[in-house]
Protein backbone atom coordinates (compact mmCIF):
# COMPACT_ATOMS: atom_id res chain seq x y z
CA UNK A 1 0.00 0.00 0.00
CA UNK A 2 1.21 3.51 -0.69
CA UNK A 3 0.16 7.01 0.17
CA UNK A 4 -1.22 7.40 -3.33
CA UNK A 5 -4.15 5.16 -2.47
CA UNK A 6 -5.50 7.44 0.24
CA UNK A 7 -8.54 9.34 -1.02
CA UNK A 8 -9.02 12.71 0.67
CA UNK A 9 -12.80 12.74 0.19
CA UNK A 10 -13.24 9.26 1.62
CA UNK A 11 -10.94 10.03 4.54
CA UNK A 12 -12.75 13.27 5.31
CA UNK A 13 -16.12 11.52 5.19
CA UNK A 14 -15.04 8.70 7.51
CA UNK A 15 -13.45 11.10 10.01
CA UNK A 16 -16.53 13.32 10.02
CA UNK A 17 -18.70 10.21 10.34
CA UNK A 18 -16.62 9.05 13.30
CA UNK A 19 -17.28 12.38 14.99
CA UNK A 20 -21.00 12.06 14.18
CA UNK A 21 -21.11 8.58 15.68
CA UNK A 22 -19.29 9.86 18.75
CA UNK A 23 -22.04 12.45 19.26
CA UNK A 24 -24.55 9.62 19.51
CA UNK A 25 -23.24 8.59 22.93
CA UNK A 26 -23.83 12.00 24.56
CA UNK A 27 -27.12 11.97 22.62
CA UNK A 28 -27.98 8.62 24.17
CA UNK A 29 -27.11 10.06 27.59
CA UNK A 30 -29.72 12.80 27.06
CA UNK A 31 -32.24 10.34 25.58
CA UNK A 32 -31.93 7.96 28.52
CA UNK A 33 -31.32 10.73 31.07
CA UNK A 34 -34.61 12.42 30.26
CA UNK A 35 -36.52 9.17 30.64
CA UNK A 36 -35.50 8.43 34.22
CA UNK A 37 -36.64 10.13 37.40
CA UNK A 38 -35.05 13.30 38.79
CA UNK A 39 -33.08 11.35 41.38
CA UNK A 40 -31.17 9.20 38.89
CA UNK A 41 -30.58 11.33 35.79
CA UNK A 42 -26.88 11.91 36.48
CA UNK A 43 -26.15 8.24 37.01
CA UNK A 44 -27.96 7.42 33.79
CA UNK A 45 -25.83 9.91 31.89
CA UNK A 46 -22.66 8.74 33.61
CA UNK A 47 -23.32 5.15 32.56
CA UNK A 48 -23.10 6.31 28.95
CA UNK A 49 -20.15 8.63 29.58
CA UNK A 50 -18.01 6.04 31.33
CA UNK A 51 -18.17 3.74 28.32
CA UNK A 52 -16.32 6.47 26.40
CA UNK A 53 -13.48 6.22 28.90
CA UNK A 54 -13.36 2.46 29.42
CA UNK A 55 -13.89 1.36 25.84
CA UNK A 56 -11.50 3.89 24.30
CA UNK A 57 -8.67 2.62 26.48
CA UNK A 58 -9.57 -1.01 25.80
CA UNK A 59 -9.88 -0.38 22.07
CA UNK A 60 -6.44 1.15 21.74
CA UNK A 61 -4.72 -1.44 23.91
CA UNK A 62 -6.28 -4.65 22.53
CA UNK A 63 -9.78 -4.03 21.19
CA UNK A 64 -9.04 -2.96 17.66
CA UNK A 65 -6.50 -5.74 17.28
CA UNK A 66 -8.89 -8.39 18.59
CA UNK A 67 -11.65 -7.12 16.31
CA UNK A 68 -9.92 -6.24 13.07
CA UNK A 69 -6.34 -7.49 13.43
CA UNK A 70 -6.03 -10.89 11.73
CA UNK A 71 -8.34 -13.84 12.19
CA UNK A 72 -8.64 -16.91 14.36
CA UNK A 73 -11.30 -19.30 13.11
CA UNK A 74 -13.58 -16.51 11.96
CA UNK A 75 -14.49 -15.54 15.53
CA UNK A 76 -11.73 -13.30 16.88
CA UNK A 77 -8.65 -11.36 15.80
CA UNK A 78 -5.23 -11.47 17.42
CA UNK A 79 -2.72 -9.17 19.11
CA UNK A 80 -0.84 -8.23 15.94
CA UNK A 81 -1.79 -4.55 16.17
CA UNK A 82 -2.24 -4.31 19.94
CA UNK A 83 -1.57 -0.75 21.06
CA UNK A 84 -2.30 0.23 17.44
CA UNK A 85 1.28 -0.82 16.69
CA UNK A 86 2.47 0.57 13.39
CA UNK A 87 -0.84 2.19 12.52
CA UNK A 88 0.39 5.77 12.74
CA UNK A 89 2.77 5.11 9.83
CA UNK A 90 1.81 6.83 6.57
CA UNK A 91 1.62 3.51 4.76
CA UNK A 92 -1.01 2.08 7.14
CA UNK A 93 -3.93 2.24 4.74
CA UNK A 94 -7.27 0.40 4.68
CA UNK A 95 -9.00 0.64 1.32
CA UNK A 96 -8.81 4.32 0.44
CA UNK A 97 -8.48 5.71 3.96
CA UNK A 98 -5.75 5.68 6.61
CA UNK A 99 -6.24 2.66 8.86
CA UNK A 100 -6.38 5.01 11.85
CA UNK A 101 -9.50 6.67 10.39
CA UNK A 102 -11.11 3.23 10.42
CA UNK A 103 -9.79 2.63 13.94
CA UNK A 104 -11.42 5.86 15.13
CA UNK A 105 -14.68 5.22 13.28
CA UNK A 106 -15.08 1.69 14.62
CA UNK A 107 -14.12 2.82 18.13
CA UNK A 108 -17.27 4.93 18.27
CA UNK A 109 -19.39 1.83 17.56
CA UNK A 110 -17.60 -0.05 20.33
CA UNK A 111 -18.38 2.84 22.72
CA UNK A 112 -22.08 3.22 22.06
CA UNK A 113 -22.93 -0.48 22.01
CA UNK A 114 -22.43 -1.14 25.74
CA UNK A 115 -23.87 2.31 26.49
CA UNK A 116 -27.14 1.16 24.88
CA UNK A 117 -27.39 -1.68 27.41
CA UNK A 118 -27.45 0.70 30.38
CA UNK A 119 -31.04 1.76 29.72
CA UNK A 120 -32.26 -1.63 30.90
CA UNK A 121 -30.86 -1.22 34.42
CA UNK A 122 -31.64 2.43 35.14
CA UNK A 123 -31.74 3.59 38.77
CA UNK A 124 -30.32 0.46 40.38
CA UNK A 125 -26.88 -0.66 39.14
CA UNK A 126 -23.75 0.06 41.15
CA UNK A 127 -21.41 2.26 39.14
CA UNK A 128 -18.34 0.08 39.73
CA UNK A 129 -20.35 -3.02 38.82
CA UNK A 130 -21.34 -1.32 35.58
CA UNK A 131 -17.73 -0.34 34.78
CA UNK A 132 -16.52 -3.90 35.31
CA UNK A 133 -19.40 -5.21 33.20
CA UNK A 134 -18.61 -2.81 30.36
CA UNK A 135 -14.96 -3.84 30.29
CA UNK A 136 -15.71 -7.57 30.38
CA UNK A 137 -18.71 -7.60 28.04
CA UNK A 138 -16.96 -5.44 25.46
CA UNK A 139 -13.93 -7.77 25.54
CA UNK A 140 -15.80 -11.07 25.59
CA UNK A 141 -18.82 -10.20 23.47
CA UNK A 142 -18.47 -7.04 21.42
CA UNK A 143 -14.99 -7.66 20.02
CA UNK A 144 -15.64 -11.25 18.83
CA UNK A 145 -19.14 -10.43 17.55
CA UNK A 146 -17.94 -7.38 15.59
CA UNK A 147 -15.10 -9.50 14.22
CA UNK A 148 -17.48 -12.30 13.22
CA UNK A 149 -19.84 -9.89 11.47
CA UNK A 150 -17.50 -7.38 9.85
CA UNK A 151 -13.94 -8.67 9.55
CA UNK A 152 -12.76 -9.35 6.00
CA UNK A 153 -9.35 -10.86 5.33
CA UNK A 154 -9.07 -9.30 1.89
CA UNK A 155 -9.27 -12.68 0.14
CA UNK A 156 -13.00 -13.27 0.46
CA UNK A 157 -12.74 -14.80 3.92
CA UNK A 158 -13.07 -13.43 7.44
CA UNK A 159 -15.62 -13.43 10.26
CA UNK A 160 -17.93 -16.46 10.21
CA UNK A 161 -21.17 -14.48 10.27
CA UNK A 162 -20.32 -11.98 7.54
CA UNK A 163 -18.37 -14.22 5.20
CA UNK A 164 -19.41 -17.72 6.35
CA UNK A 165 -23.15 -17.43 6.93
CA UNK A 166 -23.18 -14.40 4.61
CA UNK A 167 -25.63 -12.50 6.75
CA UNK A 168 -25.81 -8.80 5.91
CA UNK A 169 -25.29 -6.27 8.68
CA UNK A 170 -24.39 -3.03 6.98
CA UNK A 171 -23.90 -0.83 10.03
CA UNK A 172 -24.68 -2.87 13.11
CA UNK A 173 -28.25 -4.17 13.43
CA UNK A 174 -26.83 -7.50 14.55
CA UNK A 175 -23.42 -6.55 15.95
CA UNK A 176 -24.70 -3.49 17.81
CA UNK A 177 -28.43 -3.57 18.43
CA UNK A 178 -29.38 -7.23 18.75
CA UNK A 179 -26.10 -7.72 20.59
CA UNK A 180 -26.83 -4.90 23.07
CA UNK A 181 -30.53 -5.73 23.32
CA UNK A 182 -29.88 -9.35 24.28
CA UNK A 183 -27.35 -8.29 26.93
CA UNK A 184 -29.86 -5.74 28.22
CA UNK A 185 -32.45 -8.49 28.69
CA UNK A 186 -29.93 -10.57 30.64
CA UNK A 187 -29.03 -7.65 32.90
CA UNK A 188 -32.65 -6.67 33.53
CA UNK A 189 -33.32 -10.25 34.66
CA UNK A 190 -30.21 -10.59 36.85
CA UNK A 191 -30.55 -7.21 38.55
CA UNK A 192 -34.29 -7.56 39.04
CA UNK A 193 -37.05 -5.01 39.14
CA UNK A 194 -36.75 -1.48 40.44
CA UNK A 195 -38.25 -0.83 43.87
CA UNK A 196 -41.88 0.09 43.30
CA UNK A 197 -41.98 -1.08 39.68
CA UNK A 198 -45.56 -1.00 38.40
CA UNK A 199 -46.67 0.63 41.67
CA UNK A 200 -44.82 3.93 42.00
CA UNK A 201 -44.93 6.51 39.23
CA UNK A 202 -41.76 6.32 37.11
CA UNK A 203 -42.56 8.94 34.55
CA UNK A 204 -39.77 10.44 32.42
CA UNK A 205 -38.56 13.51 34.29
CA UNK A 206 -37.81 15.58 31.16
CA UNK A 207 -39.27 14.89 27.76
CA UNK A 208 -37.39 17.85 26.21
CA UNK A 209 -34.14 16.08 27.16
CA UNK A 210 -35.47 12.91 25.52
CA UNK A 211 -36.25 14.85 22.34
CA UNK A 212 -32.82 16.52 22.41
CA UNK A 213 -31.19 13.10 22.79
CA UNK A 214 -33.27 11.56 20.01
CA UNK A 215 -32.37 14.50 17.75
CA UNK A 216 -28.65 14.06 18.42
CA UNK A 217 -28.98 10.32 17.85
CA UNK A 218 -30.75 10.88 14.53
CA UNK A 219 -28.10 13.38 13.42
CA UNK A 220 -25.21 11.15 14.48
CA UNK A 221 -26.82 8.11 12.91
CA UNK A 222 -26.10 9.48 9.45
CA UNK A 223 -22.45 8.93 10.31
CA UNK A 224 -23.23 5.51 11.76
CA UNK A 225 -24.93 4.27 8.60
CA UNK A 226 -23.60 6.35 5.72
CA UNK A 227 -20.12 6.41 7.25
CA UNK A 228 -20.12 2.62 7.18
CA UNK A 229 -19.81 2.85 3.39
CA UNK A 230 -16.21 3.89 4.17
CA UNK A 231 -16.20 5.89 0.93
CA UNK A 232 -17.83 9.16 -0.01
CA UNK A 233 -19.81 7.81 -2.92
CA UNK A 234 -23.05 6.20 -4.06
CA UNK A 235 -23.24 3.70 -1.22
CA UNK A 236 -22.96 6.48 1.35
CA UNK A 237 -25.68 8.44 -0.46
CA UNK A 238 -28.04 5.45 -0.63
CA UNK A 239 -27.57 4.58 3.03
CA UNK A 240 -27.98 8.23 4.05
CA UNK A 241 -31.30 8.61 2.24
CA UNK A 242 -32.53 5.19 3.41
CA UNK A 243 -31.72 6.16 7.00
CA UNK A 244 -33.87 9.28 6.71
CA UNK A 245 -36.74 7.44 5.01
CA UNK A 246 -36.99 4.62 7.54
CA UNK A 247 -36.68 6.90 10.55
CA UNK A 248 -39.33 9.34 9.39
CA UNK A 249 -41.70 6.48 8.56
CA UNK A 250 -41.05 4.82 11.93
CA UNK A 251 -42.13 7.99 13.73
CA UNK A 252 -45.42 7.74 11.87
CA UNK A 253 -45.70 3.99 12.50
CA UNK A 254 -45.19 4.34 16.25
CA UNK A 255 -47.60 7.27 16.53
CA UNK A 256 -50.32 5.47 14.59
CA UNK A 257 -50.12 2.51 16.97
CA UNK A 258 -50.17 4.85 19.96
CA UNK A 259 -53.10 6.83 18.66
CA UNK A 260 -55.11 3.67 18.12
CA UNK A 261 -54.16 1.98 21.41
CA UNK A 262 -54.09 4.93 23.81
CA UNK A 263 -55.86 7.74 22.03
CA UNK A 264 -52.90 10.16 21.91
CA UNK A 265 -49.80 10.64 19.82
CA UNK A 266 -47.13 11.32 22.46
CA UNK A 267 -43.78 13.08 22.41
CA UNK A 268 -42.06 10.08 23.96
CA UNK A 269 -43.65 7.93 21.26
CA UNK A 270 -42.30 10.24 18.56
CA UNK A 271 -38.76 10.08 19.96
CA UNK A 272 -39.00 6.33 20.52
CA UNK A 273 -40.32 5.76 17.01
CA UNK A 274 -37.38 7.70 15.58
CA UNK A 275 -34.89 5.56 17.48
CA UNK A 276 -36.73 2.36 16.52
CA UNK A 277 -36.55 3.39 12.87
CA UNK A 278 -32.86 4.21 13.12
CA UNK A 279 -32.18 0.85 14.75
CA UNK A 280 -34.18 -1.05 12.15
CA UNK A 281 -32.60 0.58 9.11
CA UNK A 282 -29.06 0.11 10.46
CA UNK A 283 -28.47 -3.42 9.13
CA UNK A 284 -30.63 -2.84 6.05
CA UNK A 285 -29.60 0.64 4.90
CA UNK A 286 -27.38 -0.77 2.14
CA UNK A 287 -29.83 -3.41 1.00
CA UNK A 288 -33.09 -1.52 0.42
CA UNK A 289 -34.52 1.11 -1.88
CA UNK A 290 -35.81 4.35 -0.33
CA UNK A 291 -39.40 3.06 -0.74
CA UNK A 292 -38.37 -0.22 0.85
CA UNK A 293 -36.94 1.83 3.71
CA UNK A 294 -40.23 3.68 4.15
CA UNK A 295 -42.01 0.33 4.43
CA UNK A 296 -39.44 -1.04 6.85
CA UNK A 297 -39.67 2.13 8.94
CA UNK A 298 -43.43 2.17 9.37
CA UNK A 299 -43.48 -1.56 10.17
CA UNK A 300 -40.57 -1.31 12.62
CA UNK A 301 -42.11 1.71 14.35
CA UNK A 302 -45.40 -0.12 14.75
CA UNK A 303 -43.87 -3.39 15.96
CA UNK A 304 -41.57 -1.68 18.47
CA UNK A 305 -44.49 0.33 19.84
CA UNK A 306 -46.12 -3.00 20.66
CA UNK A 307 -42.87 -4.61 21.78
CA UNK A 308 -42.27 -2.16 24.62
CA UNK A 309 -45.32 -3.64 26.38
CA UNK A 310 -43.68 -7.09 26.42
CA UNK A 311 -41.90 -6.36 29.68
CA UNK A 312 -45.21 -5.94 31.47
CA UNK A 313 -46.49 -9.23 30.09
CA UNK A 314 -43.28 -11.16 30.72
CA UNK A 315 -42.46 -9.47 34.03
CA UNK A 316 -38.92 -8.13 33.56
CA UNK A 317 -38.06 -4.52 34.29
CA UNK A 318 -36.22 -3.34 31.19
CA UNK A 319 -36.42 0.22 32.48
CA UNK A 320 -36.03 2.18 29.25
CA UNK A 321 -37.09 -0.51 26.76
CA UNK A 322 -33.72 -1.50 25.35
CA UNK A 323 -35.19 -4.90 24.48
CA UNK A 324 -38.33 -3.49 22.89
CA UNK A 325 -36.48 -0.91 20.82
CA UNK A 326 -33.00 -2.30 20.14
CA UNK A 327 -33.37 -6.08 20.23
CA UNK A 328 -36.74 -6.10 18.48
CA UNK A 329 -35.90 -3.16 16.18
CA UNK A 330 -32.57 -4.71 15.20
CA UNK A 331 -34.25 -8.04 14.49
CA UNK A 332 -36.98 -6.46 12.39
CA UNK A 333 -34.44 -4.54 10.32
CA UNK A 334 -32.17 -7.50 9.90
CA UNK A 335 -34.97 -9.84 8.85
CA UNK A 336 -36.36 -7.17 6.55
CA UNK A 337 -33.31 -7.65 4.35
CA UNK A 338 -34.67 -11.13 3.65
CA UNK A 339 -37.95 -9.62 2.44
CA UNK A 340 -37.16 -6.18 1.04
CA UNK A 341 -33.54 -6.58 -0.05
CA UNK A 342 -32.91 -5.76 -3.70
CA UNK A 343 -29.95 -6.57 -5.88
CA UNK A 344 -30.08 -2.99 -7.15
CA UNK A 345 -28.93 -1.68 -3.76
CA UNK A 346 -25.27 -1.67 -2.68
CA UNK A 347 -25.56 -4.89 -0.63
CA UNK A 348 -26.77 -6.58 -3.87
CA UNK A 349 -29.07 -9.25 -2.44
CA UNK A 350 -32.61 -10.00 -3.56
CA UNK A 351 -35.08 -10.72 -0.76
CA UNK A 352 -38.35 -12.64 -0.94
CA UNK A 353 -40.32 -9.74 -2.40
CA UNK A 354 -37.73 -9.34 -5.17
CA UNK A 355 -37.70 -13.00 -6.17
CA UNK A 356 -34.63 -13.92 -4.16
CA UNK A 357 -36.18 -16.82 -2.27
CA UNK A 358 -36.01 -17.41 1.47
CA UNK A 359 -32.28 -18.10 1.63
CA UNK A 360 -31.22 -14.64 2.78
CA UNK A 361 -34.04 -14.51 5.33
CA UNK A 362 -32.74 -17.73 6.84
CA UNK A 363 -29.17 -16.41 6.92
CA UNK A 364 -30.31 -13.22 8.64
CA UNK A 365 -32.31 -15.16 11.22
CA UNK A 366 -29.45 -17.56 11.94
CA UNK A 367 -26.92 -14.76 12.42
CA UNK A 368 -29.17 -12.89 14.84
CA UNK A 369 -30.04 -15.98 16.84
CA UNK A 370 -26.35 -16.82 17.25
CA UNK A 371 -25.38 -13.30 18.29
CA UNK A 372 -28.44 -12.84 20.51
CA UNK A 373 -28.01 -16.10 22.36
CA UNK A 374 -24.24 -15.67 22.78
CA UNK A 375 -24.62 -12.11 24.06
CA UNK A 376 -27.47 -13.06 26.42
CA UNK A 377 -25.63 -16.03 27.91
CA UNK A 378 -22.31 -14.28 28.43
CA UNK A 379 -23.98 -11.12 29.78
CA UNK A 380 -26.06 -13.23 32.17
CA UNK A 381 -23.00 -15.06 33.50
CA UNK A 382 -20.95 -11.87 33.79
CA UNK A 383 -23.76 -10.05 35.62
CA UNK A 384 -24.18 -12.95 38.05
CA UNK A 385 -20.44 -13.09 38.72
CA UNK A 386 -20.25 -9.34 39.31
CA UNK A 387 -23.29 -9.49 41.59
CA UNK A 388 -21.79 -12.31 43.64
CA UNK A 389 -18.37 -10.67 43.98
CA UNK A 390 -18.39 -6.86 44.08
CA UNK A 391 -22.19 -6.47 43.91
CA UNK A 392 -24.13 -5.18 40.93
CA UNK A 393 -27.38 -3.98 42.48
CA UNK A 394 -27.43 -1.12 44.96
CA UNK A 395 -29.27 -1.37 48.29
CA UNK A 396 -33.00 -0.74 48.41
CA UNK A 397 -32.61 2.27 50.71
CA UNK A 398 -30.10 3.87 48.38
CA UNK A 399 -32.35 3.26 45.40
CA UNK A 400 -35.26 4.91 47.15
CA UNK A 401 -33.11 7.89 48.15
CA UNK A 402 -31.70 8.13 44.63
CA UNK A 403 -28.64 6.67 42.94
CA UNK A 404 -27.27 10.11 42.00
CA UNK A 405 -26.61 10.92 45.64
CA UNK A 406 -25.23 7.46 46.42
CA UNK A 407 -22.89 7.05 43.48
CA UNK A 408 -21.96 10.59 42.52
CA UNK A 409 -22.70 12.79 45.56
CA UNK A 410 -24.61 15.15 43.30
CA UNK A 411 -28.13 16.03 42.32
CA UNK A 412 -29.09 17.14 38.84
CA UNK A 413 -31.29 20.08 39.74
CA UNK A 414 -31.29 22.65 42.52
CA UNK A 415 -35.02 22.91 43.10
CA UNK A 416 -34.71 24.43 46.54
CA UNK A 417 -31.51 26.06 47.75
CA UNK A 418 -32.73 26.03 51.37
CA UNK A 419 -31.18 23.26 53.41
CA UNK A 420 -28.12 22.85 51.23
CA UNK A 421 -25.66 25.15 53.02
CA UNK A 422 -21.91 24.75 52.75
CA UNK A 423 -20.51 22.38 55.32
CA UNK A 424 -17.02 22.07 56.81
CA UNK A 425 -13.88 24.10 56.12
CA UNK A 426 -12.93 22.09 53.07
CA UNK A 427 -15.93 23.35 51.15
CA UNK A 428 -15.76 27.04 52.15
CA UNK A 429 -14.61 29.33 49.38
CA UNK A 430 -12.10 31.64 51.01
CA UNK A 431 -11.70 35.24 49.91
CA UNK A 432 -8.00 36.21 49.74
CA UNK A 433 -6.95 38.64 52.48
CA UNK A 434 -6.15 42.20 51.29
CA UNK A 435 -2.57 42.85 50.28
CA UNK A 436 -2.21 46.10 52.32
CA UNK A 437 0.35 46.01 55.16
CA UNK A 438 -1.16 45.35 58.59
CA UNK A 439 0.32 48.60 60.01
CA UNK A 440 -1.62 50.83 57.57
CA UNK A 441 -5.09 49.80 58.56
CA UNK A 442 -4.95 47.30 61.36
CA UNK A 443 -8.65 47.37 62.30
CA UNK A 444 -10.03 47.06 58.79
CA UNK A 445 -7.57 44.39 57.91
CA UNK A 446 -8.40 42.37 60.96
CA UNK A 447 -12.13 42.52 60.28
CA UNK A 448 -11.68 41.53 56.65
CA UNK A 449 -9.52 38.61 57.67
CA UNK A 450 -12.14 37.52 60.14
CA UNK A 451 -14.79 37.80 57.47
CA UNK A 452 -12.73 35.86 55.05
CA UNK A 453 -12.33 32.99 57.45
CA UNK A 454 -15.91 32.95 58.70
CA UNK B 1 -61.84 41.60 58.84
CA UNK B 2 -61.97 38.66 56.52
CA UNK B 3 -59.36 36.45 54.93
CA UNK B 4 -60.31 35.52 51.40
CA UNK B 5 -58.52 32.46 50.07
CA UNK B 6 -58.85 31.54 46.42
CA UNK B 7 -57.45 28.49 44.69
CA UNK B 8 -57.53 29.19 40.96
CA UNK B 9 -56.00 28.09 37.68
CA UNK B 10 -52.44 29.43 37.36
CA UNK B 11 -53.13 31.24 34.09
CA UNK B 12 -56.00 33.19 35.68
CA UNK B 13 -53.76 34.70 38.38
CA UNK B 14 -52.96 37.80 36.36
CA UNK B 15 -56.65 38.46 35.59
CA UNK B 16 -57.58 38.13 39.26
CA UNK B 17 -54.69 40.33 40.36
CA UNK B 18 -55.64 43.08 37.91
CA UNK B 19 -59.31 42.91 38.90
CA UNK B 20 -58.49 43.14 42.60
CA UNK B 21 -56.15 46.05 42.01
CA UNK B 22 -58.89 47.88 40.11
CA UNK B 23 -61.26 47.21 43.01
CA UNK B 24 -58.72 48.72 45.43
CA UNK B 25 -57.15 45.72 47.11
CA UNK B 26 -53.54 46.73 47.70
CA UNK B 27 -51.73 43.51 48.45
CA UNK B 28 -51.96 39.77 48.35
CA UNK B 29 -50.03 36.59 49.02
CA UNK B 30 -49.65 34.07 46.21
CA UNK B 31 -48.48 30.50 46.64
CA UNK B 32 -47.99 27.75 44.10
CA UNK B 33 -50.27 24.89 45.00
CA UNK B 34 -51.48 21.59 43.67
CA UNK B 35 -54.59 19.61 44.32
CA UNK B 36 -57.74 18.20 42.88
CA UNK B 37 -61.46 18.61 43.10
CA UNK B 38 -64.24 16.71 41.44
CA UNK B 39 -62.35 16.31 38.18
CA UNK B 40 -59.69 14.10 39.83
CA UNK B 41 -56.69 15.15 37.76
CA UNK B 42 -55.92 13.58 34.41
CA UNK B 43 -54.27 10.63 32.68
CA UNK B 44 -50.83 10.66 31.04
CA UNK B 45 -49.39 7.93 28.77
CA UNK B 46 -45.69 7.07 28.51
CA UNK B 47 -44.90 4.29 26.03
CA UNK B 48 -48.26 2.76 26.74
CA UNK B 49 -47.97 2.93 30.54
CA UNK B 50 -50.87 5.04 31.82
CA UNK B 51 -50.40 7.26 34.87
CA UNK B 52 -53.24 8.85 36.82
CA UNK B 53 -52.04 12.32 37.75
CA UNK B 54 -54.32 13.29 40.64
CA UNK B 55 -52.74 16.57 41.63
CA UNK B 56 -52.99 19.40 39.13
CA UNK B 57 -51.14 22.73 39.44
CA UNK B 58 -53.02 25.67 40.97
CA UNK B 59 -52.23 28.98 42.61
CA UNK B 60 -53.46 29.85 46.07
CA UNK B 61 -54.15 33.53 46.58
CA UNK B 62 -54.83 35.18 49.93
CA UNK B 63 -56.06 38.69 50.75
CA UNK B 64 -57.23 40.21 54.02
CA UNK B 65 -59.94 42.85 53.69
CA UNK B 66 -62.50 44.82 55.69
CA UNK B 67 -65.69 42.94 56.58
CA UNK B 68 -67.88 45.11 54.33
CA UNK B 69 -65.83 44.37 51.22
CA UNK B 70 -65.99 40.59 51.53
CA UNK B 71 -68.87 39.83 49.21
CA UNK B 72 -67.67 42.33 46.57
CA UNK B 73 -64.14 40.94 46.60
CA UNK B 74 -65.54 37.42 46.41
CA UNK B 75 -67.49 38.47 43.32
CA UNK B 76 -64.48 40.14 41.72
CA UNK B 77 -62.35 37.04 42.17
CA UNK B 78 -64.99 34.63 40.91
CA UNK B 79 -65.68 36.72 37.81
CA UNK B 80 -62.00 37.14 37.00
CA UNK B 81 -61.06 33.51 37.56
CA UNK B 82 -63.99 31.91 35.80
CA UNK B 83 -63.46 30.02 32.54
CA UNK B 84 -66.60 27.90 32.82
CA UNK B 85 -64.58 24.73 32.48
CA UNK B 86 -63.93 22.06 35.06
CA UNK B 87 -61.09 22.83 37.49
CA UNK B 88 -61.72 26.58 37.87
CA UNK B 89 -61.15 26.34 41.63
CA UNK B 90 -62.71 27.56 44.86
CA UNK B 91 -62.87 30.76 46.91
CA UNK B 92 -63.68 30.90 50.59
CA UNK B 93 -63.95 33.50 53.35
CA UNK B 94 -62.72 33.11 56.91
CA UNK B 95 -62.90 35.58 59.81
CA UNK B 96 -59.67 37.23 60.96
CA UNK B 97 -59.34 38.31 64.60
CA UNK B 98 -56.54 40.78 64.30
CA UNK B 99 -53.79 41.85 61.96
CA UNK B 100 -50.58 43.81 62.58
CA UNK B 101 -48.31 45.55 60.07
CA UNK B 102 -44.84 44.37 61.05
CA UNK B 103 -43.00 47.56 60.00
CA UNK B 104 -45.06 50.06 61.97
CA UNK B 105 -46.98 48.05 64.51
CA UNK B 106 -50.30 49.41 63.15
CA UNK B 107 -53.25 47.22 63.98
CA UNK B 108 -56.36 45.95 62.14
CA UNK B 109 -57.91 48.47 59.69
CA UNK B 110 -54.80 50.65 59.68
CA UNK B 111 -52.65 47.66 58.89
CA UNK B 112 -54.49 46.71 55.69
Amino acid sequence: MTLMEINAGDTAWVLVSAALVFLMTPGLAFFYGGMVRVKSVLNMMMMSAITIGVVTVLWVVVGYSLTFGGDNGGVIGNFSVAGLKGLIAPDAVSGTIPTLAYVGFQLMFAIITPALISGAIADRASFRGWIVFVALWTSLVYFPVAHSVWYLDGEGGGGFIGTGIKAIDFAGGTAVHVNAGAAALALAIVLGKRVGWRKDPMRPHSLPLVVLGAGLLWFGWFGFNAGSALTAGTTAAVTFVNTQCATAAAVIGWLIVERIRHGKATTLGMASGAVAGLVAITPACGALTPVGSLILGVVAGGICAFAVSLKYKLGFDDSLDVVGVHLVGGLVGSLAIGFLGTAAAPSAVDGLFYGGGAGQLGRQALANVIVGVYSFVVAFILAKLIDLTIGFRIKEDDEVTGIDQLEHAESAYDFLAAGSGLRGPATVVRTPAPAAPVDDAPEKDASEKEGANA
Amino acid sequence: MKLITAVVKPHKLEDVRTALETFGVTGMTVTEASGYGRQKGHTEVYRGAEYEVDLVPKVRLEVVIEDGDASDVLDVIVKAAQTGKIGDGKVWVTPVETIVRVRTGEVDGDAL
